[in-house]
Order: structure tokens, then sequence, then C-alpha cells
């Protein structure tokens, strides 16, 4: 019931979302044919402003706007004429999706093992170590990691290509140059959560009726522990799965988070509005199911 | 140790599994790859949590590239064209892959970028210089099969000035008689333009005057031929129809947004023998430092971009030997906001560009060879010889200053100088400022803003002085000189001149060309030492890299233009390439 609520819920905060991007992005002064040149005759601006119905009052365009959306359609780019947004997307976002997920399961694969790792040897010097590692990672920023990857494992080792998205190989350095920082942040929250949870009374009592130290840990700990790092995952899969501009841009990828950047500074007015939504959905659906992840890990937590 | 040396030899493995296995095309096919996908999903249904995951896997299979053969000649070409239909696009990078699909009556030659007969063969000028008469090829026909007609020059160039197809450039059709009124809108009828088919092969163009530099119009890709049955079926996004018909070079293989697109020799080409290469792949590569590191890798090997070229490594690149600079026509300068005061006084105008000390601009800042502009037209243009304007000469400048009102700049107003955010052009505004503040005591504040922010405030006049710069069409001095026209929306500077525009005119309807560039120069005299609503500073080069012993048929020219079919690889240069191996 809860979850149907959530659900029926996501429609109006979708149509506020959608009004907004849609509203601001016209705000914002300059057009999506201002150009360096002028074309020859204002006739022809008139003629642009017409076919992409901009000349009408703002709430019959996202009235136009709203009935292609409930087709799926996002209308056509105003910045790549001969494209439109739902081509723009279906060809750039597997590609951000491919590489999000990859940093994505980067960084829980090294962030949790090593953040659970380093909570259970607490003040010894692995501790030490994997922390200054871990805030090293959250410190330097990826427009840094990037080159500073491409320059050891291109250029001086000559292992791996330098950019582009043509073979697996090619994804090795931006999963890592992109996922290195959430990998810092994931190993901290898990940490965190782990030296918390050690102390509480339950793995005390696991501990007295004679359970195995593994066992306490992974059965009993671990599934509460890794709480705070599920509520982060929800959001970071959203932005992770939705591209990276600084990524794909040092990598030369072909992926959306170009877009996202770009389409607003280009005033494409549809490509802004889409790209909005897209990440709206993607957010929101992935907050529902980390709110319903809870219930699996945490038998305290029960949604009315 | 030993451990580390272990691990490492593991990962040189795991990489050469990946390299050789290709496994995502070959050990199981891209469809056998979903198929795995979602049974796995399927089988898995009742863990929600995990489906969520698993969709997302099967569509990240689908963003798994796959490997193609490798193009033989692979350029970086700045950002992705917003457009490949010569009618629509306006841009450089757009203009260089859609130039080899689409070709006109016309082409350029790669060495020096003057027009040579392109789809057709001759022509006939009529002694006035207002009506032309041209013959296409024989051979002239669609990569389809079908005969290029004289029928779809008409329809193409229809379609140019045609205000529904919203061309940026019809302004280049303005030439032709009644271009300029269909569209404006003044006259409904397109048929009323001043082109018409005599015959299957034969077309007369009829001018407004005799226009010395309309063959190299007919280059220009805004007239290219374009196929009339594929526009009509298919609408705005008739460029991805399949099979696209072409008329040029190459034919489009396939476009990828923000990835790549890859042209393929048109064997149907009329001069297809001589077409130096079989596939090429434009790479839209925005980002310096990725182009470079891409060429640096041999992933590419053209950069043809020059905002490519990362600034701070400027003086380290410039001094390799595939590192190539030349002159083109283009022009940076600055516009006053002649609206504004105190910038109506033409005293103030003259006192604030007598003061740049250009050759310094260029030293600190460019670190290249570019030469000084005095004028707004390059020197090389075509047919002319540039007048020289104003220079440097502080003395004179706090005289005029002086006389303005404002003695030593006492009580001269704050200004600002307004520019798009980009390093350069903060640096040259931090020297403007220095100079002016230095040498005339007068106050000017920095203001940067986005780029279409920029644009729109300096179409609006609203500014007091502004960055700006130009870049030639066509090799004739009218393409730098037409826009200061009082009503040309180029203009920008509120300046309007009775005497400049009928200069204009006159220049352009003479015949013989000594007496038409000492007209333009006349008025060009008037906008850069008379006048000067604006304060040219320098002039553009390309910069372009590109491996002399692996790279053929690129060539300095002033409109930096490489048709594409002229581009090849030198069959000696077997090198090794590392990381490159699709």
């Amino acid at each position: 019931m809860y979850f149907l609520r959530r659900l029926i819920f996501l429609i109006p905060t979708l149509l506020i979302i959608s009004f907004l991007a849609f509203a601001l992005v016209r705000v914002a002064p300059g057009s999506p044919f201002d150009k360096e040149r002028k074309p020859a005759s204002p006739e022809i601006e008139r003629a642009l402003k017409a076919k992409y119905h901009l000349d009408e009052p703002l709430w019959k365009q996202y009235m136009r706007y709203l009935a292609d959306l409930a087709r799926g359609d996002f209308g056509p780019s105003m910045k790549y004429r001969n494209h439109t947004v739902n081509d723009i997307i279906r060809q750039g976002l597997p590609v951000s999706m491919t590489l999000g997920l990859g940093a994505f399961l980067f960084a829980q694969g090294i962030g949790i093992p090593v953040g659970f790792y380093s909570a259970v040897r607490r003040g010894r010097r692995v501790d030490y170590i994997v922390s200054f590692l871990a805030l090293l990672a959250i410190c330097i920023p990826a427009f840094v990691v990037g080159p500073l990857l491409i320059m050891v494992f291109a250029f001086k080792m000559n292992w791996l290509p330098a950019g582009l998205w043509e073979s697996p190989k090619h994804m090795i350095l931006p999963v890592i140059a992109l996922g290195l920082y959430f990998a810092g942040r994931i190993s901290r929250l898990m940490r965190e959560g782990m030296s918390g949870i050690l102390h509480s009374e339950f793995i005390t009592t696991a501990r007295a009726k004679g359970l195995s130290e593994t066992a306490t840990l992974v059965k009993h700990a671990f599934r509460l522990a890794v709480l705070p790092v599920v509520s982060y995952s929800g959001p970071l899969l959203a932005d992770l799965l939705t591209g990276s501009f600084v990524v794909e841009s040092i990598f030369g990828i072909p992926g959306i988070g170009v877009f996202l950047v770009n389409s607003s500074l280009n005033r494409d007015y549809s490509m802004v509005v889409g790209l909005v939504v897209l990440y709206a959905v993607l957010l929101l659906v992935l907050n529902l199911l980390v709110d319903l992840s809870y219930t699996l890990l945490d038998p305290r937590v029960k949604y009315e | 140790m030993t451990l580390w040396i272990n691990a490492l030899q593991l990962c040189r493995r795991a990489l050469r599994f990946l390299d050789g296995a290709h496994w995502l095309e070959s050990a199981f096919s891209f469809e056998a790859a979903q198929a795995f996908a979602c049974k796995i999903c399927i089988r898995n249904l009742k863990r929600c949590q995990a489906t969520a995951l698993q969709i997302a896997v099967v569509a990240c299979l689908a963003g798994c590239a796959r490997q193609e053969q490798r193009a033989d000649v692979v350029i970086a070409n700045g950002a992705e064209p917003e457009s490949l239909d010569p009618a629509v696009l306006t841009g450089q990078p757009d203009g260089r892959p859609a130039a080899a699909m689409f070709e006109g009556l016309t082409r350029l030659n790669p060495v020096d970028s003057t027009s040579e007969p392109g789809l057709a063969e001759r022509w006939e000028i009529s002694e006035d210089g207002r009506t032309y008469v041209f013959h296409l090829r024989t051979n002239a026909m669609w990569s389809t099969g079908e005969p290029i007609t004289a029928d779809d020059f008409v329809f193409s160039w229809r379609r140019v000035v045609d205000p529904a197809t919203a061309c940026d450039y019809s302004g280049l059709l303005f030439y032709v008689v009644n271009g300029e009124e269909i569209a404006t809108a003044k006259i409904k009828d397109l048929t009323k333009l001043g082109v018409r088919a005599l015959g299957t092969r034969t077309l007369e163009v009829k001018l407004v005057s005799p226009t010395a530099f309309f063959l190299d119009l007919c280059a220009f890709r805004t007239m290219a031929v374009v196929p009339r049955k594929t526009i009509e079926k298919y609408g705005d996004r008739w460029i991805m129809a399949k099979p696209l018909p072409v008329s040029g070079s190459h034919l489009l293989e396939s476009w990828r947004i923000r990835d790549k697109i890859r042209l393929r020799r048109n064997p149907l080409y009329w001069d297809a023998a001589n077409a130096q290469n079989e596939i090429v792949d434009i790479l839209p590569i925005d980002t310096a430092m990725a182009a470079l590191n891409l060429y640096q890798t041999r992933q590419v090997d053209v950069i043809w971009d020059k905002s490519l070229v990362p600034n701070e490594l400027m003086d380290v690149l410039t001094n390799r030997a595939d590192c190539h600079r030349f002159d083109n026509l283009g022009t940076y300068f600055v516009r006053f906001n002649v609206r504004r005061k105190p910038f109506d006084d033409v005293r103030v105008r003259k006192a604030l560009s007598l003061v740049i000390n250009k050759r310094r601009i260029i030293d600190r800042i460019l670190r290249g060879q570019e030469r000084i502009a005095r004028s707004m037209t390059p020197p090389g243009t075509a047919n002319y010889d540039p007048p020289e304007g104003l220079g440097y000469d502080p003395a004179l400048a706090r005289k005029f200053l002086a006389e303005a009102g404002y003695p030593d700049g006492k009580g001269f107003p704050p200004f600002e100088y307004f520019f798009n955010s980009l390093k350069m052009h903060e640096q040259i505004g931090v020297e403007l400022q220095e100079m002016w503040k230095k040498e005339l005591g007068i106050t000017m504040t920095l203001r940067q803003t986005e780029w279409k922010v920029y644009l729109a405030m300096q179409s609006a006049l609203e500014y007091d002085t502004t960055r700006s710069s130009w870049i030639g069409d066509y090799n004739d001095p009218n393409t730098f000189l037409d826009m200061f026209m009082s009503n040309n929306g180029n203009n920008r500077t509120g300046w309007r001149n009775e005497r400049y525009d009928r200069l204009m005119k006159e220049a352009n309807s003479l015949l013989n060309k000594e007496q038409r560039a000492a007209k333009l120069r006349e008025a060009e005299t008037l906008l850069v030492r008379d006048e000067v609503p604006i304060l040219p500073i320098f002039f553009y080069q390309s910069i372009h890299f590109w491996r002399r012993e692996e790279i053929r048929g690129i060539h300095y020219n002033i409109l930096d233009e490489h048709p594409l079919h002229a581009i090849g690889k030198n069959k000696s240069s077997k090198l090794q390439v590392p990381n490159s191996k699709s």
C-alpha cells in the first residue's frame, strides 16, 4: 500500500519538476537559435520559432509538450536538428549506463570490503592506511585522476587506450576514474556504519551466545552496517547512470553526461527538459527501491 | 616484490585476453549476450531488488560499442555537428563532413582552396557578368545511380531561400535574382528565383549584379545539390535515411551522435578514381586534452580544429614538426557600441584604438606567429589589398581624448568590456584594460558571460565594448565588409554610414576587378581609419596536427578547407601502432 501511494505520488512530482525545467530554461537569456552569424533575414528566425512552436504562449507549449511526453516523445532537439531527443538519449544513455554501472560496481566492490575490513581492524595500521587512501580518493577529483591514469596506463605503460569507447578494454580507465571517488566515500560510510554497530548490544549478545566471530560480523553486523551505504547508493546510481560530464569529456566517451551540461548552455530547450525528466524518473524510482530494500535488510523497518 | 610482479603479469594477461578474444562480438554475439542476460533476469525475478540491476545490465550490453575496422584516416574534428544538411548547417565542424557528402557546381581545390569545376564541368558567363550558364557533367550521378539534373539544383537552391527551411546562410543566394525577396517573404512564389533548368544538364543563373566571387559561392556547402525525393519523404531527418543519396565524394555510412561519423568512398562520384581513401572517421571531440591524448596514442591521425590545442602547451607543441600553423581568413577584433556615450564620439574610438600594442598581445598571449591586424580584411584575401588602418600612437591618442573632452582621462565614465568565457579572451581583456588605464587613464571592467548571453547582448547592443571575431566564408573581401552595412544583422555596433553602404553597393556592381577593389578599399578605410566602430587586433592562424610522413593531401590554404577526397595515408608508413588494434 505504502509503495503504491509512493508510486502514485511520483506523477505530480514529475509534473512539477518538468514544468519548472520547461519554464526556467525559457526564462534564461538567449535562444537555441542565437549564433555568431545572424540568419540572413528576420523571417528565418520567425520560421524557426514557428517550427518549434516557440511563438505560442508558454502554457500552450507546455500542454503540447505533455501530450508528446505521454506518448514517450521528448520532441526534436533544437540544437542538433537532424536528431530527436529520443534518438540522442537512445544512443547516449546505454553508454553512460555501462560506464556508470561499471563505476558503481567498482565503487561497491572496493568500498564495501575495504570499509568492512578496516572497521574490524579498527585502530591498527591497516585501518590508518586504508582510511588515508580513502580520504585521498575523495579529495582528488576525476579531472585529475583521469589524466593521471591516462598518463600512466596509456602513455608510460602502453597497456590501455587513452580514450574512445570501442571495446571492453576502453572501459577500464574511465570506470576507475569515475568510480574511485565513490569507492572512497563508500568505504568510509561502511567503516562508520560498522564501527557503530560493533558496539551495540545485540552484537555483544551474539558473541555471548557463542556465535563465531565471522558469523557475528557477516550475518548480524553487516546487514545493518551496510544501510548507510544502501541509502547512499540510490541517488549515487541515478547520478552515475546518467553519465559524467568530466569523465566523458576526458576520455571522449559518447555518453549522455556531456549533454546534461551542454544542452543548457546551448539552450536546447527540449533536450534540457528531456534529460531533467529522465534524471528525475531515475532518481525517484531508485530512491523507492532503496526504501524497499530497507525492509529486506533491517527487520526493524516496516512500512504501513 | 615478487607478489607485485606477479600481480602485474596477471593484469597484462587479463588485458591480452580482452584484446585478443573480442569476446563481445565473436565469443558470443550481441543478441546471445542479451538473451543470456534476459534469462538471468527472469530466473531471479523474485529478488526484485536485483532485477533493477539486471535491467540495467541488459541496457548496458546495448551500450557496449562494437569494434569496427580502423578507418584509413581518423580526424578529430571539434564539436559535434549540429546538422549535416548543407542548407541548415553553419559551423566548420559541420561543413567539413557535409562538404564531402554533397557537392555543388564548383568545388574547392585542396591545395589553394580556389574554386574548380565540380558537378558542372564548364560554364559560360554573359558579357554583363549577370548570367551564368552551367553545364553539368554527363557522369554526375547520385550515389544511388540516378543522374544529377539541373532540376535538382533548382530544387536545392529554392530550398535554401525558402523561409520555411530556415537556412541561416540563405544570404549567399541574395546575389541571385529575387533571392533576397523570397527569403524575406516579400515574394511567396519560389519559382521566381533567378535559376532555371534549360535542359536536364544545363542550368541558367541570373544575378542581381556581376558578382566577382560567384563561382566561389557555388563551391560553398549551402549551395550544394541535395536529393529531392529523400527530403520530401523524410523531412527534417532526411540525412539519416538509408540509403542516403549523396552527390559528393563520400557516403554517410553511420552517424552516432558524439561518437563518430563514418564516411565511405562513393564509387559513383564523378572523380571517384582519384579519391585517396576508402573510409574516413570524423570524431566529434571538443576537449583539447582528449584530442591530443588520442593523437599521441595514434587513435587519431589528424587534429584540425583550432580549439583543440591546449593553450598551456602551446609553446611546446608549436615547435614540433607535426604541428602545422598557417594564416587563415579570420580576424579578432573589438566592437564599440557607437550608440552609447562616450563611444558615439569618433575621437574616443580613435583614442582607444591608438593605444593598443597588438604585438604585445600576440607575443604574450597567443605565443604564435599571428599577424597584427590594422584592417578588417586579412591580407591575402583574393582580388584585394586591404587599407592600412590606425596603428600605435599613444601621444596622438591622448590628443584625441583631450579633444573629446577627457584630458588625461578625466571625467571619462568607467565602462565594460564584454566577452564570452574563455581563458584567451580574458587574458586579452586584461591586456586591453591595462593599456587603456596606463596610456589614457580610463577605467574598464571585465565582464564575462556564457556564449548565449554574450550573443544575445551583443545583438541587442547591450554593451560598451565587446570582444569579437569573424571567419570568412569565402575568399573575397565582401565576406568581411558587407557585415558592417547599416542593416546587416552581423553589424552589431549600431554604426550606420550611408557612404559605406553606397560604396559597398557600387563596388559589388562593378565588373572590373581593380575598380571594384578600389571602391572596397575606400569603404574599408572608413571602417578602420576614419570612423573606427571596430578595433582589429590580430588575424587568426589555423593550428593542425598531422604527421607528414603518414598523412598526405592536407595543404596550407587561407580558407582552412581540406576536401576529404584528397586526404590519404602514405602506404610506406607501416608504423608500429600501439593501442589501436581495431
